[in-house]
């Protein structure tokens, strides 16, 4: 079935939020000193570009109109100096500003991303990969265009409307409020433009979701299509989609196109008005030419930001959008904590016990039911079931993935739930079916971050397993990439790798999912020994897939369908004919054939 | 001429379009030179107003005819401009509709190969960011670059009436703005890119974390990751502040160079209007036009960097365009219709294009009409390689398989697909009822045939208990479906189109076997009167065919009936008892 999920990004909520606002206004806090700083920047920018029409001003009723030659080349310097100044202003205004967006940014994304990596398991379960990537990758640079350019923009904009408005009133009020006269027409088209653009957006924003989708279901889906040759009928729907899509469009270019215009012909009055009302001032003599020039001037400068505000909305909009996922996310609890005091312990022995254990990753649908096991001080101990049988979550349970519902399990003879996660998995080693490597060096794949891995156990632990001995891939040794997700490996080397990992570490508690893919006999040879040097001097839990593994264990744990059925020897289990007589059969028997030819 | 062609044919697909809409492009460019030239009438105008001012020959009237002039003027660019949107903006949304659905219907056409080889993300990028992008440039770009073109071309000409020596001055700074803006252009597209770059790298890496969370986990590397993402992440912002130092400058430069050409402006042109060699109108004039092309320059700009985004764009849309179907009807005969539904098999063998291990090897296979043949085998033997190659999911070598002895490369696909019903072990059902899934291949929807369909495929009684019964949506936002329930629907499917031919290919494997004996009980008139093969790893699905084929590793190593197999076959021998096993451990509690 399709996947609608991954556009579920592509809603629109409000473009304003108080709450929200207030929430991100929290990650700018810590720089409020600089952005007081960039304000009192953007106030002295935006009035020095307001100076140029009243230098103009100036230049023709002071100098122009009298012949003053000199006095002009004088205020020309001047104006040179206001530029200069006015360039180094807006420039650190910008970057200052940026600086700041980009700073908290840095923040927000670092709290999102220690706070993903704080999460329980169950979280990664229930969302996909790519949208936690989203979360933390792009969703946060949708809020530095809200800072870098929405909401500073927008303040800039204001600050020059208004500084414009008050500097015609300085000069000569009553011709500023008879110019302004226009305005209020102007304020009312904005806003009934901004409805229905607003209502305009957001069906679009719909529209191409579900065109997304539907592209997105039908290629997933596209072999039905073609095997019931429906691809007429499926296009035909795609069209109706498109179509309407397009039809939106068409809406919403009216409305651009009607706005637009009409910001230009009100502007035209306000320009009409200024120079009949203003010309007709200057033939009293009551206003000077240069006044006339400068109020043409600041027309020209008062109706673009006007216009341009509609296009902020939109900015503010999907940051809006952008940030309420990401807050959600930071509100999301992991599914259970560590304890205030957690159990302090310089080295556990290892011995593990479930009592009574009762666990399900859903409410109700029981995964392991009344699960009873002693595992002793250096035991090995081999796990053996059918697929979803439970073994893997009791091993989940024991690295403390996951909470179990009932019942108790002990390490050492201490509750597992008192236990900080990191102390119980600094004392175990997981080696996990599906090797996973991150990309980088098989040194830094054996060591993974741990600092005090010296290169010499490093080394020690490669030799170990045998790891180089492997293949003739690994001509750089150590120092050899893995490639991304180890793919310049072969699969026997990657397991290798993990276990050298496991080795490394030096736990007490080793729990060992063995993969099930088939190597060649000289890797399988290879793999074996390892697995006896992993195991050797520490308990041991093994979901087995080998024979040559549950032939080596103390005892093996039979599981099915969620309860422990048999524990026993091989050869105790196999004589009691139940269901590890069956199990073997199925799983192992076959390994045995090489073996004998 | 080659440089001249391979531009032509990169933008083929927006040529055509204009040619098919010839209308949109001719009015669009006819309004907008009318948009551009009433609109740089105003300036003169107030030049006039000014000089009369100046010389007191003004008088109110005059004034008064003056600012009816201005608003009168306006109205009339502000319609020509409503229209140019109207025109090339407006036909930019259908060139964006007409790409969308050629490139869709093109998609619908492409081979199973192609989904193999192309993730469905890069697909639905190019259907949407790609086609926005080429939209972007038929529309936005081409209405700029005209309006650019022509605002600035009138205004050079009024300026140099106005006065040639003011225009020479005032052109000493656009070559200045010009350099600097493809400069710092040149700067800011070099480290958007390496901005770009980093990104993945930073994506690849909360990727990779994200993906290996268990391994994190369990080795206590949370904190080394936040520290590496610290630096990655880290390493983002400065370079983000890199860019911002430069596009910093961009506007306050932009802004600058325009300053320094009014004030070169204001006092040479200041001294001729003092000395008498123009009009203060003339002056007052000349710096509004200045003003009135600075954002058409700018607009330059962002045209070229739309164009660039744009013809790549169109390029990754070519390129899926340009992929063929090797499976398409090229040499077939559109009345080849098989009915019977005899299948013959002829010595294939086969790989998977750039893969040179043979999955299947001499395969000899007839099926007559209306018989049943199951086949068997581990996984990985072929079984579903071999029935892929019946529905022509890749190019089949001539004269190797023929339904009622006609070469399915003489069989247009559709009439194929229409004789084969082929249900996947992967079910794929659609965000609609279930109604609507089960007649996806009807032209009509019949509710007792689907009622009838559900019921031979074994879920008609579930889907009644559902509260909307077959009205009952799935996907997002109805009801999710056990894979069991899943699989029958999509018998269900196949089963209502009645075909000549059904192939299930592993369609019971989530279905618990009671529940399959009912449906194989149910099923069995349906295959009885048509040819059928069924592919199972479960014994007990196949035990009643008509004839049994086990494959290993690419060929058939035995057929016959169960019985005859037994003791014929030793891997046939081997999986019944595996399969006796798992039921026995299933039994038990």
């Amino acid at each position: 079935m399709s996947d609608h999920q991954y556009f579920e990004d592509d809603a629109l909520g409000k473009a304003y939020d108080s709450q929200l606002m207030k929430r991100l206004l929290q990650y700018v806090k810590p720089y409020k000193k600089w952005i007081v700083l960039a304000l009192a920047i953007l106030i002295i920018s935006t009035l020095l570009r307001l100076a140029g029409p009243v230098i103009i001003k100036l230049a023709i009723d002071e100098y122009i109109a009298v012949g003053d030659a000199d006095g002009l080349g004088r205020l020309a310097l001047l104006y040179a100096g206001i530029l200069l100044v006015q360039f180094f202003a807006t420039w650190g205004q910008i970057y200052l500003m940026e600086w700041i967006g980009q700073k908290a940014m840095y923040d927000l994304r670092m709290k999102v991303f220690r706070h993903v990596q704080g999460l329980t398991m169950d979280f990664y379960d229930r969302n996909p990969v790519g949208r936690i990537i989203t979360r933390v990758t792009s969703d946060i640079n949708s809020l530095n265009e809200l800072f870098s350019s929405g909401v500073v923009n927008i303040i800039g904009d204001l600050f020059t409307i208004f500084g414009i408005v008050g500097v015609m009133f300085v000069i000569n009020s009553k011709l500023a409020a008879i110019t302004l006269i226009a305005l209020p027409l102007l304020i009312v088209a904005t806003i009934l433009f901004r409805i229905k653009v607003r209502h305009a957006y957001r069906e679009i924003r719909r529209l191409i979701a579900k065109l997304n989708a539907f592209v997105q279901e039908h290629v997933s889906g596209i072999s039905v299509v073609q095997n019931f040759v429906q691809e007429r009928r499926i296009f035909n729907r795609f069209n109706d989609i498109n179509r309407e899509l397009m039809g939106r469009h068409h809406k919403s270019i009216i409305y651009y196109a009607v706005f637009f215009p009409t910001v230009e012909i009100i502007s035209a009055i306000s320009l009409g008005i200024i120079i009949w009302y203003g010309g007709g001032q200057v033939i009293q003599g009551a206003m000077t030419f240069g006044t006339l020039v400068a109020f043409s001037q600041y027309m020209e400068m008062f109706y673009r930001p006007i216009r341009d505000l509609s296009e902020k909305y939109n900015i503010l909009q999907s940051a809006m959008a952008s940030s309420e996922r990401v807050f959600k996310l930071l509100d999301t609890k992991p599914a259970f904590k560590t304890p205030a005091k957690p159990v302090i312990t310089d080295g556990l022995k290892g011995e593990i016990k479930f009592k009574d254990v009762w666990f399900a990753y859903n409410k109700d649908e029981w995964v392991l039911k009344d699960i009873n096991l002693h595992i002793r001080t250096g035991e090995k101990v081999a796990f053996v079931g059918a697929t979803g049988s439970g073994k893997t979550s009791m091993t989940n349970l024991i690295l403390r993935f996951y909470d179990y519902q009932k019942g108790s399990i002990t390490l050492d003879g201490k509750e597992l739930k008192d236990f900080d996660g990191e102390t119980i998995r600094k004392n175990i080693s997981l080696v996990l079916q599906d090797v996973f490597l991150f990309s980088g060096t098989i040194e830094d794949n054996i060591r993974l971050g741990n600092g005090d891995i010296s290169r010499e156990q490093v080394k020690k632990a490669a030799e170990d397993v045998n790891l180089l001995r492997l293949g003739n891939g690994l001509k750089r040794g150590l120092d050899t990439n893995v490639g991304e997700r180890g793919g310049m490996l072969s699969v026997g080397q990657r397991q290798l790798v993990s276990f050298a990992r496991a080795l490394a570490y030096n736990p007490r508690i080793l729990i060992l999912d063995e993969a099930t893919s088939s190597v060649d006999t000289e890797t399988e040879v290879i793999i074996q020994k390892a697995t006896e040097t992993l195991m050797k001097g520490r308990t041991s839990i093994i979901i087995a897939h080998r024979l040559s593994t549950i032939k080596q264990v103390d005892k093996i744990v039979v599981v099915h369908k969620g309860r422990i059925c048999e524990i026993g020897s091989h050869d105790e289990l196999l004589a009691k004919k139940g269901i590890y007589y069956n199990l073997y059969q199925l799983q192992y028997k076959d390994q045995e054939l090489p073996a004998a030819v | 001429m080659y440089m001249k062609s391979k531009f032509l044919k990169r933008l083929e697909r927006l040529i055509a379009y204009f040619k098919r809409h010839k209308k949109y492009l001719y009015w669009g460019v006819l309004v907008t030179v009318l948009t551009n030239v009433i609109g740089m009438v105003s300036p003169w105008i107030v030049k006039m107003a000014i000089d009369d001012l100046r010389q007191n020959a003004a008088t109110y009237s005059q004034l008064r005819t003056y600012a009816t002039l201005i608003v009168i003027l306006a109205i009339g660019a502000g319609f020509f401009r409503f229209l140019m949107r109207r025109t090339i903006i407006w036909g930019s949304r259908i060139f964006e509709y007409e790409i969308r659905n050629e490139f869709f219907l093109h998609l619908l056409g492409l081979p199973k190969s192609f989904y193999q080889e192309t993730a469905t993300g890069d697909i639905i990028a190019r259907g949407s960011n790609d086609v926005e992008a080429t939209r972007l440039l038929a529309g936005p770009a081409v209405m700029q670059i005209i309006n650019s073109a022509i605002s600035i071309s009138v205004a050079l000409t009024l300026m140099f009436v106005l006065s040639w020596k003011l225009t020479l001055i005032a052109l000493t700074g656009f070559p200045l703005l010009s350099i600097l803006t493809n400069r710092l252009g040149t700067k800011i597209h070099q480290k958007s890119y390496q901005i770009q770059q980093h990104f993945s790298t930073m994506t690849s890496y909360v990727q990779e974390n994200v993906s290996g969370v268990k391994v994190v986990k369990a080795y206590n590397q949370e904190e080394d990751q936040i520290k590496n993402f610290a630096g990655l992440n880290k390493t983002y912002i400065d370079l983000n502040l890199s860019l911002a130092r430069i596009r910093g400058l961009f506007m306050p430069s932009i802004y600058g160079i325009v300053g320094i050409i009014i004030l070169l402006l204001l006092y040479f042109g200041g001294k001729q209007v003092i000395n008498g060699s123009i009009t203060l109108g003339t002056l007052v004039a000349f710096i509004f036009y200045l003003m009135s092309i600075m954002w058409p320059m700018l607009a330059v700009g962002w045209v070229v960097a739309l164009y660039q985004r744009g013809t790549a764009s169109l390029e990754r849309i070519e390129k899926i365009m340009r992929r063929k179907s090797e499976v398409a009807d090229t040499d077939v005969d559109p009345n080849a219709r098989p009915q019977l539904g005899e299948i013959e098999i002829r010595d294939l063998s086969f790989r998977y294009p750039n893969d040179d291990q043979e999955v299947l090897k001499d395969v000899n296979l007839r099926i007559p009409s209306g018989k049943t043949v199951a086949i068997v085998g581990p996984t990985g033997c072929g079984k579903s390689t071999l029935v892929e190659l019946i529905l022509k999911a890749y190019k089949v070598p001539d004269g190797k398989i023929l339904i009622d002895d006609i070469d399915i490369n003489r069989i247009p696909m559709a009439n194929l697909r229409r004789a084969v019903g082929y249900v996947p072990q992967e079910t794929f059902l659609f965000s609609r009822t279930l109604k609507e899934n089960i007649a996806f291949g009807e032209e009509k929807i019949i509710e007792e045939e689907i009622e009838k369909a559900a019921g031979i495929a074994g879920i008609r009684q579930e889907i009644s208990e559902f509260p909307r019964g077959f009205e009952t949506r799935l996907g997002e936002r109805g009801v999710t479906l056990s894979g069991g329930q899943k699989q029958r629907t999509a018998l269900a499917r196949a089963i209502i189109a009645n075909p000549p031919i059904l192939i299930l290919d592993d369609a019971f494997s989530a279905v618990d076997t009671n529940t399959e004996e009912l449906i194989l009980r149910e099923l069995k008139n349906v295959l009885e009167t048509r040819t059928s093969i069924l592919i199972s790893h479960r014994i007990s699905t196949v035990k009643n065919a008509d004839m049994i084929c086990v494959m290993e590793e690419g060929r058939i190593e035995a057929c016959g009936t169960h019985e005859e197999l037994i003791e014929k076959s030793g891997l046939y021998a081997h999986i019944v008892e595996l399969q006796s096993l798992e039921e026995e451990l299933e039994a038990l509690r």
